[in-house]
C-alpha cells in the first residue's frame, strides 16, 4: 500500500513548435504523499501539470495518473483527480451551499451524498453562519479553504493545487496547510506548486524544474544537505537560475531574502 | 517628507476599505506596506496617486496635497499598479516612448535612470508587450514608471506570483533606485520581503497593526519561540494543539513554531508529552521570531 504510485511519468515531453516546454521529465508520486512541484516562472510547471490532469496531450513520453493513461484515458483521469486553480474558480454569485451542491452534481454525486458532503464541509470549515451567503462576499482566505474542500468533494485519489496560497494572510496560509496535511493523512495524494519556499519545506518530496527539466527531486532535508544550505529558498536560488547575467552590479550582496 | 498620511478613511458602499491610516515616509526611504489581499493596500496607493479621493483625512506626496495639487503629483510620481497595465499591443519600445511623450520627456533624457533595468529587455524591444514573460513585463512596467524621473515611486505588489529568483533580482533593482534618491512605497504579501525595507507598516483589514523597522518589530515579539520538529508533522501539530499550555502553534518550514502560555517552562515536560503521543525524533530548541510571527501575533489581538 505504501509503495503504490499514483502518478508515474517517464520521459514526458511537450513541445510547442521548436520550443520544448517540458523536456523528458520522469518521476513518481506515491499514495498519500505531499509532492511539491517547484520551478521559476516559465520553467514548464503549468505545461507539465496540464498534461497530468488530462487537458493537454503530451508530444512524447509516457504517464499514468491514478492508474489511467494520459493519452487514452483522460476522461477517467478527470473523474479521479481534484484540481484547484490559482485563480478562484467557485461561483461568486452562488452561496456556499449552492457551490457545494453544484460541484457535487458536476462530479456525479448522488443527492444523498451531496447532502451529506454539504453538511460535513460546512461543519469542518466552520461555515455554519454564512453557508447561505454569496461566496463573492467571503474573505479570500475562506474562499481558498472552501475551494480546496470542493476540490476534494468526490474523494479524488490525487488533488492538484496550483499556487493555492498566493496573497493569503499568514495565519490562513497555515490553516490551509493543516487541511493539506489532514487530506494527505487520509490517503489523498497532494501535488502542489508554490512560490513560498517555507511551504516547500512542508512537502514530503520536492521537485525543482529548470528550463523544462527536473533538475532535482528529493526530500527537503536531503536537498538541503546535497546543496549544503539551510533552507529550501537557498536550494531554489542555487538551482533555479543564476542571477540574471545582464544584471550589471549588485549581484545580490545587498539583498537577503530569507 | 516623501509621503505623509493623516487619518485617511475610505469606504466602498458598506465596506470600510481603510480605517484611520496615518504614517510618514521619509525622503529617500524604502517603505513597505505588508499585508494580505484585502488589507487595503491598493486603496492607499490609489489615494496617494490621486486616482481616488479619501472620505476623510489628508495626505501629501513630495510635499504636494493629494486634492489641491493632484496635477503636480501626477508629474512627480511613478506608479506601477498590481495589474499589468501597459499597452499589450504596443511593442516594448513603443510603450516606453509613449509614456515618455505623455510626460513631456524623451527616453534619452532620463535613460541613465532606467539603463540597468531596460538593458535586460532591450533585446526584445520590437516584441509586443502582451507577448513578454512575466519577469520581462515587470521590468518594462518599472521602466515606464521611471521614465519621467519621479521623486516618489509607488509599486503595488510588484512581486506577487513571481518566483524567488526574479523576486530577488527585483529587490536589487529597488535598492539601486533608492540609492539614486527616489522615495519608494512598495506593497507585498510576502513577509520575507519586509526585511528588505527600511521601515514597514503591517496592515490587515484596513487597519495598521504596527509601524517600525523590521528589526524592531521582530524584537517586540513578546514570547520565546521554540522550533519543534518530529517524525510526523501533522500529528505533531495536532498533538501540540491539544497541549494544555499551548499559546500558539504554527507550521514554519521544516519545524513548528511553538509558544507556551507560561512565563517559563521546562522543555523536558513538553518532550515527554510528545513522546507519550508516539512521536519520535523530537527536537525542541529556542529560535528567533520573524516578521510572520510578529504579524500573526498582532493579528490575533
Amino acid at each position: 500500500m505504501k509503495e503504490e504510485n499514483v502518478i508515474e511519468a517517464e520521459d514526458l515531453t511537450k513541445a510547442f513548435g521548436d520550443f520544448t516546454a517540458v523536456n523528458a521529465i520522469s518521476f513518481e508520486v506515491k499514495k498519500g504523499e505531499i509532492f511539491g512541484f517547484l520551478g521559476a516562472n516559465g520553467a514548464g510547471k503549468t505545461t507539465a501539470m496540464k498534461m497530468l490532469i488530462g487537458i493537454s496531450k503530451p508530444s512524447s513520453g509516457k504517464a499514468t495518473v491514478a492508474g489511467f493513461d494520459v493519452y487514452t484515458q483522460h476522461q477517467s483521469i478527470k473523474k479521479n483527480i481534484g484540481y484547484m486553480s490559482q485563480r478562484f474558480a467557485l461561483y461568486d454569485d452562488l452561496t456556499v451551499k449552492e457551490n457545494i451542491t453544484f460541484f457535487g452534481g458536476i462530479y456525479g454525486l448522488s443527492r444523498a451524498r451531496i447532502r451529506e458532503k454539504r453538511k460535513q464541509l460546512v461543519a469542518e470549515l466552520g461555515l455554519d453562519e454564512i453557508s447561505d451567503k454569496l461566496v463573492g462576499s467571503l474573505p479570500l482566505g475562506w474562499k481558498q479553504k472552501l475551494s480546496f474542500s470542493v476540490s476534494l468533494i468526490h474523494d479524488p485519489k490525487i488533488v492538484f493545487l496550483d499556487e493555492p496560497t498566493g496573497g493569503v494572510d499568514p495565519i490562513t496560509r497555515r490553516q490551509f496547510w493543516e487541511m493539506i496535511y489532514k487530506a494527505a493523512d487520509q490517503g489523498t495524494t497532494i501535488f502542489v506548486t508554490t512560490h513560498y519556499m517555507d511551504e516547500a519545506e512542508y512537502c514530503d518530496r520536492v521537485s525543482i524544474m529548470v528550463e523544462g527539466k527536473i533538475e532535482a527531486l528529493d526530500t527537503p532535508k536531503n536537498l538541503k544537505q546535497q546543496y549544503q544550505v539551510n533552507s529550501m529558498n537557498d536550494v531554489f536560488l542555487k538551482l533555479a537560475r543564476t542571477p540574471s547575467p545582464t544584471l550589471p552590479e549588485g549581484k545580490g550582496e545587498n539583498t537577503v531574502i530569507e | 517628507m516623501g509621503i505623509s498620511l493623516n487619518n485617511i478613511n475610505k469606504s466602498y458602499k458598506k465596506l470600510k476599505a481603510v480605517h484611520d491610516i496615518t504614517f510618514d515616509v521619509k525622503l529617500g526611504e524604502l517603505f513597505g506596506l505588508i499585508g494580505p489581499d484585502g488589507a487595503g493596500k491598493t486603496t492607499i496607493f490609489r489615494i496617494l496617486t490621486t486616482l481616488l479621493l479619501p472620505d476623510e483625512g489628508e495626505a501629501t506626496v513630495a510635499g504636494l496635497d493629494i486634492v489641491k495639487d493632484y496635477k503636480a503629483i501626477r508629474n512627480s510620481v511613478g506608479y506601477m499598479p498590481g495589474r499589468f497595465s501597459l499597452y499589450q499591443d504596443l511593442t516594448v519600445e513603443e510603450n516606453l516612448t509613449f509614456f515618455a511623450t505623455i510626460f513631456g520627456t524623451t527616453i534619452e533624457e532620463n535613460y541613465d535612470l532606467i539603463k540597468d533595468i531596460y538593458e535586460q529587455i532591450e533585446p526584445f524591444k520590437d516584441r509586443r508587450a502582451g507577448k513578454l514573460s512575466g519577469g520581462m513585463k515587470q521590468k518594462l512596467a518599472l521602466s515606464c514608471a521611471l521614465i519621467h524621473k519621479p521623486k516618489v515611486l509607488f509599486l503595488d505588489e510588484p512581486t506577487t506570483g513571481v518566483d524567488p529568483v526574479s523576486r530577488k533580482e527585483f529587490w536589487e533593482m529597488l535598492k539601486r533606485l533608492q540609492k539614486r534618491g527616489i522615495t519608494i512605497l512598495v506593497s507585498t504579501p510576502y513577509m520575507d520581503e519586509a526585511a528588505l525595507c527600511d521601515r514597514i507598516a503591517l496592515i490587515q483589514d484596513g487597519r495598521i497593526l504596527e509601524i517600525d523597522t523590521p528589526a524592531a518589530i521582530v524584537k517586540k515579539f513578546p514570547k520565546t519561540i521554540y522550533n519543534i520538529g518530529a517524525n510526523n508533522m501533522y500529528k505533531l501539530i495536532q498533538t501540540l494543539q491539544g497541549y494544555e499550555h499551548t499559546y500558539s502553534v504554527f507550521p514554519f518550514g521544516e519545524f513548528v513554531h511553538y509558544t507556551d502560555k507560561r512565563e517559563a517552562f521546562e522543555t523536558q515536560d513538553l518532550k515527554h508529552y510528545l513522546e507519550k503521543a508516539d512521536l519520535s525524533e523530537i527536537l525542541i530548541e529556542p529560535t528567533q521570531a520573524d516578521i510572520e510571527d510578529a504579524f500573526m501575533e498582532l493579528a490575533r489581538k
